[in-house]
């Protein structure tokens, strides 16, 4: 648990960065409410 | 076998700025949704003219005008330091300007969607008949064209959509069904587009690995476009279409999608058949995507610099069995981004370029170069998205690093060495490693590379029906000379080897 517990969280990915579900998987466990999660495309 | 040949490689350019500000993303979107905006009325002044987009370096590298070691010389910001005396025409390809792109397209349209006006189909036809590759049969499909006043009405009253050329309407895209939403204007045009820069690489490549038609068995294309009506949206087939303009009447064919990872995975599968014994060759090849156009466009507006994405991609690559003259792709170290692989960028590197080096003995020392995603730095840059290629080259340092293989401090070398500048224009498959297939068979060739990766990767995730990603890779060294023999040796052949001399000694024993 850490400063985002309890919070509501937007994940927006990268694809030549972090994608969206692999920031899912490390912040699981952080009590935050992932509302929305998404990985995007720029190139 | 384990290998196939690489015998020829075409990339091309089209530089299609009017097509981008009607028709790329950015600039459609917002003006269906605001109207002509300060954006838009900008973006129309800061195109870059035909010759711009000749002179400006990365597009030279991508048509093999300039190798890449001239590319790395060239000062930044490229686009305020443009080559003196570019010429349209490269080793590889070409870059070829809109108006004949436009009668390209009229020439690949077999149901009458594109309508050119009468006076610029006649300029169009002596433009296209001097070009070295346009023969009497193509040109033979460039329509005389159709009065303005037609034109006018397809696209007031029947919903086509305009072509523009300096400013003015040069003809128009029609819609291929009343109600069908696949075969409307929009889709055609793109789907038109698409093929018309496909068959530009695949006459390029023919004549550059001196081949006739009828030599080619079979074609692959790996765009991101979807050919269908509403009952089959993505039905295909592009590849026979594009055979069928280029004259290929002995080949056949049929489409691969996996959006940007696409053409590695073409590759694959064309070399697969190849080695198989199941076709004589492949032409594995691409054409451009129209939405990309002026994609960051946004951005490059905002901070003054001239907007760069002006150019439809395509590449055609010619693969067949290895007869020692021509670099290989091997098959026995293919990499595979797997659905359990996970999505983090640890393991998509992993899954991409360390497993299959450790697939047949080989460390990061042995791989020359490694290609992966290589848009051009001064199109990612100013829109956010960083320097692709070297973010991709700095997740393989840090696997390196990782793994042991080498020290954290070496990093940027290791970078500075193995890595590639970005070259290609930012269309989805296009730059997905296969850029460097031309340039590296070169530099092998030469004994500058021992060995190259080419890695492709893709955002399966766009389509809304899996949060997976997609990767493929596969490398690329000399031949040996020998048919069917690649070189290093496989865990297999070792275990076979050492199983062969015991039974060796065994039977020296005995007696």
């Amino acid at each position: 648990m850490g400063k985002l517990a309890g919070k509501k969280v937007l994940l927006l990915g990268e694809r030549d960065g972090v994608a969206a579900p692999a920031m899912e998987e490390s912040l699981k466990n952080c009590g935050a409410d992932f509302v929305f999660s998404v990985t995007e495309c720029f190139v | 076998m384990a290998h196939v040949a690489i015998r020829g490689y075409s990339y091309c350019l089209n530089h299609t700025p009017e097509l981008a500000l009607h028709y790329g993303n950015t600039p459609y979107m917002e003006r269906m949704s605001h109207g002509e905006t300060e954006f838009l009325k900008k973006l129309a002044v800061n195109m870059q003219s035909f010759d711009e987009a000749c002179s400006y370096a990365p597009n030279q590298a991508f048509i093999g005008g300039i190798d890449l070691d001239r590319l790395a010389e060239q000062p930044s910001p490229m686009y305020q330091n443009r080559m003196d005396g570019a010429s349209r025409f490269g080793r590889f390809g070409e870059i070829m300007p809109e108006g004949e792109f436009l009668g390209l397209m009229d020439i690949c349209d077999v149901f009458d969607i594109i309508w050119l006006e009468e006076g610029f189909a006649a300029n169009v036809s002596g433009d296209l008949g001097q070009h070295p590759l346009m023969n009497e049969k193509i040109m033979s499909r460039l329509e005389k064209g159709h009065a303005l006043n037609d034109i006018d009405e397809e696209i007031k009253k029947h919903g086509a959509l305009p072509l523009f050329f300096q400013g003015n309407i040069a003809g128009c895209c029609r819609k291929g069904h009343d109600v069908d939403e696949s075969l409307s204007a929009h889709v055609l045009l793109e789907n038109i587009a698409s093929k018309a820069g496909s068959v530009l690489a695949l006459l390029h490549l023919l004549k550059t690995a001196g081949m006739v038609p009828g030599d080619i068995d079979y074609v692959i294309e790996c765009s991101e476009e979807a050919a269908g009506d509403m009952n089959q949206r993505g039905g295909g087939n592009f590849a026979k279409a594009i055979a069928e303009i280029a004259g290929c009447v002995n080949a056949s064919g049929f489409d691969v999608r996996s959006f940007c990872a696409g053409p590695v995975n073409a590759l694959i599968a064309g070399a697969a058949q190849v080695a198989s014994g199941a076709r004589p060759n492949v032409v594995v090849l691409a054409g451009g995507a129209i939405p990309k156009l002026f994609m960051n466009s946004r951005d490059h507006v905002r901070k003054g610099i001239p907007a760069l994405e002006d150019c439809l991609g395509s590449f055609a690559v010619l693969l067949d069995p290895d007869d020692g003259t021509c670099p290989v792709m091997r098959l026995d170290a293919l990499g595979k981004h797997s659905v359990g692989a996970g999505a983090s960028p640890q393991a998509i590197t992993s899954a991409l370029v360390l497993e299959p080096l450790q697939k047949i003995g080989l460390s990061f020392d042995d791989i020359d170069k490694f290609a992966a995603e290589l848009q051009i730095p001064e199109i990612t840059v100013p829109a956010g998205a960083g320097d692709v290629p070297a973010a991709n080259f700095k997740m393989i340092a840090a696997l390196a690093v990782m793994k042991g293989m080498i020290k954290k401090e070496e990093m940027p070398a290791f970078v500075e060495q193995k890595g590639i500048p970005g070259f290609a224009h930012t269309q989805g498959h296009i730059p997905s490693g296969v850029p460097f297939i031309g340039h590296a068979c070169e530099a092998i060739k030469e004994g500058k590379y021992r060995r190259v990766m080419i890695i492709g990767k893709g955002s399966l995730f766009l389509a809304r029906l899996t949060n997976l990603s997609d990767g493929a890779s596969f490398i690329i060294e000399p031949s040996r000379g020998e048919t069917g023999k690649a070189l290093g040796v496989s865990p297999e052949e070792v275990r076979k080897m050492l199983l062969e001399a015991l039974q060796d000694l065994s039977g020296v024993l005995a007696g």
